[in-house]
Parts: C-alpha cells; sequence; structure tokens
C-alpha cells in the first residue's frame, strides 16, 4: 500500500513501504510523513534527519544498517544519502548503546570548573570509559559534547535531555544511580 | 485578601529549572492554596541573573520584588515573613528593576527577558510586543530595509556583517522563492543569550523573522535549533500555534494579505552547523559540510534560493528597531558599533549570567562591576571572549571596550558576545592546545587546513612543553605558521579563527610556552 504526502507548497511526495521500510513503526513513519510535509516539493531529503531521529528512538537509542536502508527506502533516497547523515552527526549512534544517554560537557567553562575529574569520576564508578555504555545496557557515557549554554551552572551534564547543574561527584552518583 | 490574586514570578528557564525552579513553583502553588491564598504562578524566562536562580517575584505595589536563590524548603518560612507584601528577608533581593546588577543595564533586545510569560502572546502584546510588525506593515519593503540598514544592526552570530547591507542583496533577487533562515544552533562555550531569548521571548524572535520575510519577499522562515535545546524547542512550537492563531503567521498576515510563517527544525548535534552555510546544508538533510563561497547564501542559499541567514539576537533585535526607529536604536553604543550588546559572562566568575547594554563597556567593567571576580576568588588572569575561538586577553588589557573594533584593532573579536573568566591557576599553553583540539573534534572535513591543521597544531603543542629550551623556538615559528595557513586557507571560521585563542595566547602569556 503507498499513501500520499502533502508537501509544504502544495504538492505531493510518495513514499515507498517495502519490505524495509516495513522495519519502520507506524508512529515513526508518521512522524517522517509530517516532516515532509514542511518542506518544499522535492525537498524531502530535507526530512532525513529528523526521520533518523525517530528511527533511532523506535530503537532504544541507536541505528542499525538495516533500519538506515528503511528511512532510505521510504524516502527514495539511495542509502548512502543516510548514512553518510548518521556518520556525520553526534546525536546519531551507530553501534548498540545503553538506554540513558549521558553526555558531560567538557567545555571551557565547566572545565574549569572540575568538568574532567566528574568524568573520571564516571568511568571509575561505572567501569566504562566515554563512548562505552554498560555492560547492563543502562548507561551509555557519550564521548562528546559542545556547549550545552548553561555555563552559569558549570559544571553541568545532560542526561537524557536533561540539565544537571553546578554537579559534584555526590550529586551525579545520584543522577546515575537514579536512572532504571 | 480580597481582589485580584497575588502574582508570583517563578523562571521557567532551562538554567533555573536544572536548580530547582520547577519545584519551586510546584511547592509554592501547594503552600499558598493550602494556606487559602489566591495565588497566580506566572513562569517567566531568566532575567539573567544565574547565580540567584531560582529567582522568585512577587507583584507588589512598588515593583517586583525578588527573593533569591529559593530553595523548596524556603517556601513556609518566606510565606510566613510576608513574602506576599514584600517582606523584608535574608534571601530579599527588593526591587529586581533596580537591583545593581539590573539597573544599569540597557535592555533592548532582552527587554522582556524575565518580566513576561513566554508562553502568552497576550502578554508579549502588553509588553510592547508586536509595534515593530504593525510598523513594518506601514512601510514599503525598501523602507523596512532601510531602517535596518539606518540602524547600523551588525549581525550578532560572531561575524558582524550589517544586517541592512545583507537584507538589501536578497530584497533585490528577481527570484520568485526566498528564504529566511534563523540560525539557533548556538554552540559556541560561553554563550547562552539565544537559549535565554528562545526560552524567555520567542516571539521576539517570531516578530523579528516576519519583518524580516516581509522586508525582502520571503514566505518560509526556518528556525535551525539545535537539537540539545529541547526546552526552547517546545517554547517556540507554542508560540508559533498562538501567533498563527491569532494571525500574525499565515496567508495574510494582520490583514496585510502577505504571506509568511515558520518552521522549527531540529539539529543532530554538530558544532559546525551554526556555520551558515553548513546550516543549509543540514537544512537541505545532508552533511553538514560547509560550501564554498561565493555564491553567497544572500544569492543562493537554502535549496539554492536567495536566504537571509541571521543569528536569533540579530533577528529578535529587528522588532525594537522598527518599533522606536533606527535612530533611537543607533543612539546606542560606539563608533561603528551601534545599538547594545548582550553579554554573556561565564567560567571562573563569582556573578555569571546576561548583561545587555551599549557597546563599549570594558572588559574590567563587565568582569569585577558584574561579575565580581572570580568563583575562586583567586586573582583574575585572562578572559576568552567570542567563544572557544576567541582571543584571550590578559589582565593588562582589561581597559579594551567591548565593541567590534577596538577589539579587532587587538586581534581580538567579540564574537556572538560569550566572556569566559580564568584565574590566576590558568596554564595558557593548556588553553592553546584545547582550541586546536576542538576544532579537531568540530572540524566537518572538508577543507584541509581545519582538517589536518588542528589535529598537527594538538601535536606541536604537545612537543613544544616537553622539547628542551632550545628546539622551542623553532617550534613557535612553526605553529605561527600553521595558524597563518590555517587563517588563510580555511573555507570557514572554525579552521580560520582558531589561530585567534592560539596566538593571543602565545603573545600575551609567553611565559606559560
Amino acid at each position: 500500500m503507498t499513501h500520499v504526502v502533502k508537501t509544504a507548497d502544495g504538492g505531493t511526495f510518495e513514499p515507498v513501504l517495502g519490505e524495509k521500510a516495513k522495519l519502520l513503526n507506524e508512529h515513526t513513519r508518521h512522524e517522517i510523513d509530517e516532516w515532509i510535509g514542511r518542506f518544499p516539493t522535492g525537498r524531502h531529503r530535507s526530512a532525513v534527519l529528523s526521520a533518523l531521529r525517530f528511527t533511532q528512538e523506535q530503537n532504544d537509542g541507536f541505528l542499525t544498517p538495516e533500519l538506515m536502508d528503511g528511512v532510505a527506502e521510504y524516502l527514495r533516497l539511495p542509502s548512502i544519502q543516510v548514512y553518510e547523515v548518521a556518520s556525520f552527526y553526534s546525536m546519531f549512534e551507530t553501534h548498540p548503546c545503553g538506554r540513558h544517554h549521558v553526555s558531560i560537557c567538557t567545555n571551557i567553562s565547566c572545565m574549569l570548573n572540575g568538568a574532567e575529574d566528574l568524568v573520571s569520576h564516571c568511568e571509575k564508578k561505572l567501569g566504562i570509559k566515554l563512548g562505552e555504555s554498560t555492560p547492563d545496557g543502562r548507561i551509555f557515557l557519550k564521548k562528546e559534547e559542545e556547549c550545552l549554554a548553561a555555563c552559569t551552572g558549570a559544571p553541568m551534564m545532560m542526561v537524557d535531555h536533561v540539565f544537571h547543574e553546578y554537579l559534584t561527584p555526590e550529586k551525579v552518583d545520584k543522577v546515575l544511580d537514579e536512572l532504571k | 485578601m480580597t481582589g485580584a490574586p497575588v502574582r508570583l514570578f517563578v523562571p521557567g528557564d532551562s538554567g533555573a529549572v536544572s536548580v530547582g525552579a520547577d519545584t519551586v513553583a510546584r511547592d509554592l502553588a501547594i503552600e499558598c492554596r493550602r494556606r487559602g491564598i489566591d495565588a497566580q504562578i506566572v513562569r517567566t524566562g531568566s532575567r539573567g541573573m544565574y547565580w540567584l536562580e531560582p529567582l522568585v517575584e512577587v507583584q507588589t505595589p512598588e515593583g517586583r520584588v525578588g527573593y533569591g536563590p529559593v530553595k523548596a524548603g524556603d517556601i513556609p518560612r518566606l510565606l510566613d515573613a510576608g513574602m506576599l507584601e514584600g517582606a523584608v528577608d535574608d534571601l530579599r533581593l527588593g526591587d529586581v528593576d533596580r537591583h545593581p546588577w539590573m539597573r544599569s543595564q540597557q535592555r533592548l533586545t532582552g527587554a522582556r527577558l524575565g518580566l513576561v510569560d513566554p508562553q502568552d502572546i497576550d502578554d508579549y502584546l502588553s509588553h510592547g510586543g508586536y509595534l515593530g510588525l504593525e510598523a513594518a506593515l506601514s512601510l514599503s519593503p525598501r523602507e523596512i530595509v532601510q531602517r535596518i540598514t539606518d540602524s547600523g544592526l551588525r549581525g550578532r552570530g560572531g561575524a558582524a556583517f550589517p544586517t541592512g547591507i545583507k537584507w538589501n542583496t536578497v530584497l533585490e533577487q528577481p527570484a520568485a522563492q526566498k528564504y529566511i533562515a534563523c540560525n539557533a544552533d548556538e554552540g559556541d562555550s560561553g554563550t547562552f543569550a539565544d537559549r535565554m531569548l528562545m526560552e524567555g521571548d520567542p516571539f521576539a524572535l517570531i516578530e523579528g523573522m516576519t519583518i524580516a520575510g516581509i522586508a525582502v519577499g520571503a514566505t518560509q522562515g526556518y528556525i535551525y535549533l539545535r537539537i540539545e535545546y529541547p526546552h526552547a524547542a517546545r517554547t517556540l512550537e507554542a508560540a508559533l500555534e498562538q501567533a498563527r492563531e491569532r494571525g500574525y503567521l499565515g496567508d495574510d498576515v494582520l490583514g496585510s494579505g502577505k504571506t509568511f510563517d515558520i518552521e522549527v527544525r531540529r539539529g543532530a548535534g554538530a558544532y559546525i552547523c551554526g556555520e551558515e552555510t553548513s546550516m543549509l546544508e543540514s537544512l537541505q538533510g545532508r552533511r553538514g559540510e560547509v560550501r564554498v563561497r561565493p555564491p553567497l547564501p544572500a544569492i543562493k542559499g537554502l535549496f539554492d534560493r536567495p536566504t537571509v541567514v541571521n543569528n536569533v539576537v540579530t533577528l529578535a533585535t529587528v522588532p525594537v528597531i522598527l518599533a522606536r526607529g533606527a535612530e533611537f536604536y543607533r543612539d546606542f553604543g560606539m563608533g561603528r558599533s551601534r545599538g547594545t550588546v548582550m553579554l554573556q559572562l561565564a567560567g571562573n566568575v563569582k556573578h555569571g549570567g546576561l548583561v545587555e547594554c551599549g557597546f563599549g563597556l570594558t572588559v574590567r567593567e563587565l568582569v569585577h562591576r558584574y561579575g565580581g571576580g572570580t568563583a575562586t576568588g583567586r586573582p583574575v588572569r585572562a578572559v576568552q571572549i567570542g567563544g572557544p575561538l576567541g582571543a584571550y586577553l590578559p589582565a593588562s588589557r582589561f581597559d579594551t571596550p567591548l565593541e567590534y573594533e577596538a577589539l579587532a584593532a587587538m586581534d581580538a573579536l567579540l564574537g556572538h558576545g560569550g566572556v569566559v573568566v580564568f584565574d590566576d591557576s590558568v596554564d595558557m599553553a593548556d588553553m592553546a592546545r584545547h582550541a586546536f583540539a576542538f576544532c579537531a573534534l568540530e572540524s566537518c572535513g572538508k577543507c584541509t587546513p581545519c582538517r589536518i591543521g588542528s589535529t598537527r597544531g594538538v601535536q606541536l603543542l604537545d612537543r613544544l612543553v616537553t622539547s628542551p629550551d632550545g628546539a622551542r623556538a623553532a617550534d613557535k615559528a612553526l605553529i605561527e605558521e600553521l595558524c597563518d595557513t590555517m587563517a588563510e586557507g580555511s573555507l570557514c571560521g572554525l579552521g580560520g579563527m582558531t589561530p585567534f585563542p592560539v596566538r593571543s595566547a602565545l603573545r600575551h602569556f609567553p611565559e606559560d610556552f
């Protein structure tokens, strides 16, 4: 079954729902349609970033080659146009990783206020290095993070898109221990 | 008590929420209800006095009296003490507008920050909102652009390019379809003004973009918002919906027959997408790799159409210029830096936050009068101005006024207005290395000077600090040469500006190398 999506300037786009695209669940496909509709006709490639975001969410936080092929098929794009986007942006994970994404900001303000000690503290506490996940799949310690614009509350970290500021090892422990 | 409910204001800004503002707002509501007090709690943006967050304000006949930082546990005591009448307490800050930090500022772009409910278009309207758009609709496109040119507004994202000239270029393109692209990929360390504006006064940005659209003949705007700002995304979406419902966006903006609408598009985590051509690539669903200019985005931008690319602060400044006139705005500032600048103070500083005032405040005034010196209490040794690719200034140069030309004369730049403070324990060789490492990490990889030069820079600095005295001069010369190559040969500001922190560290702090 194919369906038609209306684009921002009144034209249409017909996604392909073949075997590969069927790996995307209904919610993901619905979201992708929404995003196709926000761009002019013929500009559905603009929806790739959003498509990958929802696809990653559907898969507990990381992308697989099969899922990326699904996005490519659905959007009628060569797979390489999806892979190259997934590998460029730090938000996309192309290897299995833990459920909760923990990013400790190590930019200047946070660095000046002890961020590097916090990184060592987390690595020791969790028994993993930056860029790795705990064996139980609970926590993923993300490798890099740009400044998160919370410099006045440095040092800070972001856990699943929630900011935590004025961190101390004790505060970090509390936040990490509460992650299920 | 009789009559109108007591009005209380608690910031919903993510900087305030992360230190407990949501809990404070909730407990305040519960405690008021328990005591039978008719209270209305308004969630505002932040005033930008982050060391006082959560900062609770109470509307009293004498003005808005502030208390802060308030912890949830303080609430029963504050209510007992008579906070709702503005009574004295250890946490009482007095009338917030007359607080020394606020009183001396000149808030134009950020005039409503912390004052209004960012999710309420009527609150925006009652604080001067949409007067700029109304004024713009009574003018011809050319006249709007002329006002922006006359105001002296220059791009606040870092490049300081005259906004009026950029708009005029787009206006003169005959294309049927043009775009406004707002760069909200704020990622420079030490900057947070974009986030504050989007969370605290999103309608100002929406109004500014609408005026830009009407001025240059664009019907569609895109806000490229970094993925790490979920709260700003929610605030913007809610504001856009209200603006559409009330006819400020859509097919017939305020009955003018003109069309303009805005979509928020989320990034995916790439510092480089703050560079305008890389941002346009990303908006088109590609890797955020920098484009070669020319053609300029104003001629061939998003989807190859003429596009105005401006930063959040720039666009949010447009309404006040249209509402109060180019002369009003131009009268602030000094030299060729007209109007006000949003300075963001952070790092090792006692009082961090947002300071908006006319260009020309000195570094010393900012760091000491506003910032109160370092958080550690040690002497200030340096500041870095303009993000991770900005120059370092030593304390001996703190009389430099914060404006474009004076900083350029010092081989520095204002960038997006972030100022990060360092105490005397900082190792500047380490900071120079950090700049190269940052560039290496965030390089999009398209051009060689940036991609390879940054990595070579890290290696050179590692060698320099361990090499014998005799070899150092040669290594320093090599670093200078590498900086030349990066500055001259890089496609965009990432590689092109990395030499700023490196060279300034070498020049002003030679003893550290």
